[in-house]
């Protein structure tokens, strides 16, 4: 059975944390751009927490809201990629191929997300820093895209990993470094085509809505909350 | 009369002034400046430009489209105007079809600069390569990168083909290394009825083909923009509104260029007060034609109301980008209207007021376009900004300068009006072809 890969995220749950950008920079080698630079924008955060605050003072609410690439069924960054460095996979990924980018930027510009992000500089890892990056992850150089893959080195690995003990997947097997450092069980990952997967399940509950579904997008990702998030005027940048 | 026309055009040609080579050392200057500017982008990383999260497209893509709109001047009018046999062109042809060819060899180097590893741009050309990858002939990108090769290619066809006999023409009369180099370039030609019938045929055939493909390549260049689905380019009236902008920057810059020509060269008895004022109704034309694209594109996104698209529109009519906007309406349509409309009004220096307005206009036409839909995308969390840095500013100013530079130059190496062509309107029988007004303003001056 091929596999389509999803993920919930329970922002009842979310805390704000921010434990899960952190284990994604980390798995990741995503280099961090220092407070400059960062300050300018430049910073890579292939997850982010978005904070919402709802109503006016005294009755605010501050809500939190996880914000990594949607891997979109029909995702906006892919067909305007003159290279093809921005494609789908066979299991639904957006693949982001580091090698065929030219970095025209454009995916950037198509996704409504804001969740690719360009390499300004060269990364940097200060000695003794540069020992901790992941091997199994590529570092990407000056003037190429990067985002969320879903931790495609690790779906891999768990399919190795099944394959060597001749047993199949199971739900739970393959677990992105987000999913594995989340502290309150917000995020959910695993196979979509598998109905009685536990994100088939949470997808599919009254609670769920995709992010900016309105633009046909089809993200792969749904959003968990007892009330539906609506977009109305007391809502500031946080 | 015919060895007048030729030794007032040819002048340029034979004579240089130490000016000249003054001007050409400044030019030069600041081009190198700008290739200085984008080495050190590459060396130290597109991260020394103001470029950011979530802007990744700001002003070398700006002047990319301003550029290539620019480049509508020329071959667009010129085809125009040959084709419906308009005589007063003649003068004005040439100018206009050598902005024409140097606009889109400048506006096509944005492209590469504005990548992030230009080395590798040679992804776009559709090479066998044994591992079968081909480029994305799904993305806008490629489609630009055709489209704007093929209108190069024909434009400098269409350049090149009226020079031919004036080629000739220099070869006959120069001496030495000059005489070899336009013998080449005249390609044999003699004069004979065949080789005129031949050229101009082959004119009428380039004229009535380039009007498509000047036509496509502006509207592929607003698919840039219209085929993401990103707040206020997502629009379907971007192709014709790009086209009507490129035209009327197009002759803005046009008219500003013949203005300068007239001075430094002392054509005042070519180019004349009537062909500004001809172009200058053209330029009304597109003011007018422009003003119109812009109220039906600002009209319907706030009518319709979209929460995505009232960021962008308030943020441009009222908000960060409102003084930029609101300087566009005034270049591009409150000055340049009265100036160009009042008959009273109608002058050389008024019309190149109005030019040089409308280019700057223009100018920021496109970086509104492309700056704030990108500074406020869907999620309000992800809003941000653009300034431009040095380097980027620097490239533009070289950009500008390598216009200038490559125009000095080229009016060293042909007569900036075509001889032959103001010769065959001279002729008594054309002459009296031509409209009535044209022959006396034409008559008093020649």
């Amino acid at each position: 059975m091929s596999h389509r890969w999803g993920m919930s995220v329970d922002l009842d749950r979310c805390t704000g944390c921010e434990a899960c950008v952190v284990a994604c920079h980390a798995e990741n080698n995503i280099s961090t751009v220092g407070p400059e630079e960062a300050e300018r924008g430049r910073a890579k955060h292939w997850m982010r927490v978005e904070r919402y605050w709802e109503g006016e003072f005294p009755d605010v609410r501050l809500k939190f809201r996880p914000v990594l690439c949607q891997q979109c069924e029909t995702a906006p960054c892919e067909p305007v990629c003159p290279t093809y460095a921005s494609s789908h996979t066979p299991e639904g990924l957006n693949a982001q191929i580091y090698n065929r980018c030219i970095g025209t930027r454009y995916c950037a510009n198509a996704c409504p997300y804001n969740v690719r992000f360009f390499n300004f500089y060269n990364p940097v890892w200060e000695k003794p820093l540069d020992l901790q990056l992941n091997p199994d992850v590529s570092v990407r150089e000056q003037g190429v895209m990067e985002k969320c893959t879903f931790c495609v080195q690790r779906i891999n690995a768990g399919k190795i990993e099944a394959a060597a003990n001749s047993r199949e997947l199971r739900d739970g097997d393959i677990r992105p470094a987000c999913v594995q450092s989340c502290t309150a069980n917000a995020l959910v990952f695993g196979d979509l085509n598998d109905p009685e997967s536990a994100v088939s399940r949470l997808s599919r509950s009254p609670r769920g809505s995709k992010l900016l579904e309105e633009l046909g997008t089809q993200p792969k990702v749904t959003y968990l909350e007892r009330e539906l998030w609506q977009e109305s005027e007391g809502i500031r940048r946080g | 009369m015919a060895d007048r026309l030729a030794s007032d055009l040819l002048r340029p040609v034979f004579q240089t002034t130490r000016k000249f080579y003054a001007l050409i050392a400044l030019l030069s200057g600041l081009v190198l400046c700008g290739v200085a500017a984008w080495g050190y982008q590459l060396y130290y990383g597109f991260g020394v430009t103001g470029y950011n999260w979530p802007v990744y497209w700001a002003l070398h893509e700006t002047n990319f489209v301003f550029w290539i709109g620019i480049s509508h001047a020329g071959t667009l009018i010129s085809a125009i105007l040959r084709l419906v046999n308009a005589t007063w062109r003649r003068p004005v042809t040439r100018c206009a079809e050598v902005i024409t060819a140097f606009a889109l060899m400048i506006g096509a180097m944005f492209p590469l600069i504005h990548l992030g590893r230009p080395w590798l741009a040679f992804y776009l050309i559709p090479y066998p390569s044994e591992r079968g990858i081909w480029p994305n002939y799904r993305s806008p990108l490629v489609w630009d990168f055709f489209a704007i090769n093929t209108y190069l290619l024909s434009s400098l066809l269409f350049l090149a083909l009226p020079m031919i006999p004036d080629f000739a023409l220099i070869r006959d009369r120069a001496t030495g290394l000059r005489r070899k180099l336009y013998a080449s370039l005249s390609l044999g030609w003699q004069g004979t009825p065949k080789q005129w019938h031949r050229l101009e045929s082959a004119m009428h055939i380039m004229a009535l083909a380039i009007l498509p493909i000047a036509v496509s390549v502006h509207t592929i260049v607003s698919f840039d923009f219209s085929m993401a689905v990103v707040p206020m380019w997502h629009s379907t009236i971007f192709g014709p509104y790009f086209v009507a902008g490129a035209i009327f920057s197009g002759i803005a810059a046009l008219i500003v260029v013949m203005a300068v020509l007239r001075k430094a060269l002392h054509l005042e008895n070519y180019l004349l007060p009537l062909h500004f004022q001809n172009l200058g109704k053209l330029l009304l034309l597109m003011s007018l034609l422009w003003g119109y694209f812009v109220f039906n594109e600002r009209l319907t996104a706030w009518y319709g109301n979209s929460p995505h698209e009232m960021n962008v529109f308030w943020s441009t009519q009222a908000g960060e980008y409102s003084p930029l906007f609101w300087t566009m309406v005034l270049f591009n349509f409150v000055i340049p209207f009265p100036l160009l409309a009042i008959r009273r009004l109608r002058s050389i220096p008024t019309a190149v007021v109005a030019s040089s307005c409308v280019v700057v206009g223009m100018w920021l036409e496109r970086f509104l376009i492309i700056v704030p839909s990108l500074a406020r995308k869907s999620t309000p969390y992800s809003w941000g900004s653009y300034s431009a840095e040095w380097p980027e500013i620097v490239i533009m100013v070289g950009s500008f300068a390598a216009m200038a530079l490559l125009y000095a130059l080229v009016s060293k190496l042909v007569p900036i009006i075509s001889i032959w062509e103001l010769k065959v309107g001279e002729h008594p029988r054309m002459k009296a072809a031509a409209t009535v007004p044209e022959t006396e303003t034409a008559g008093e001056l020649l």
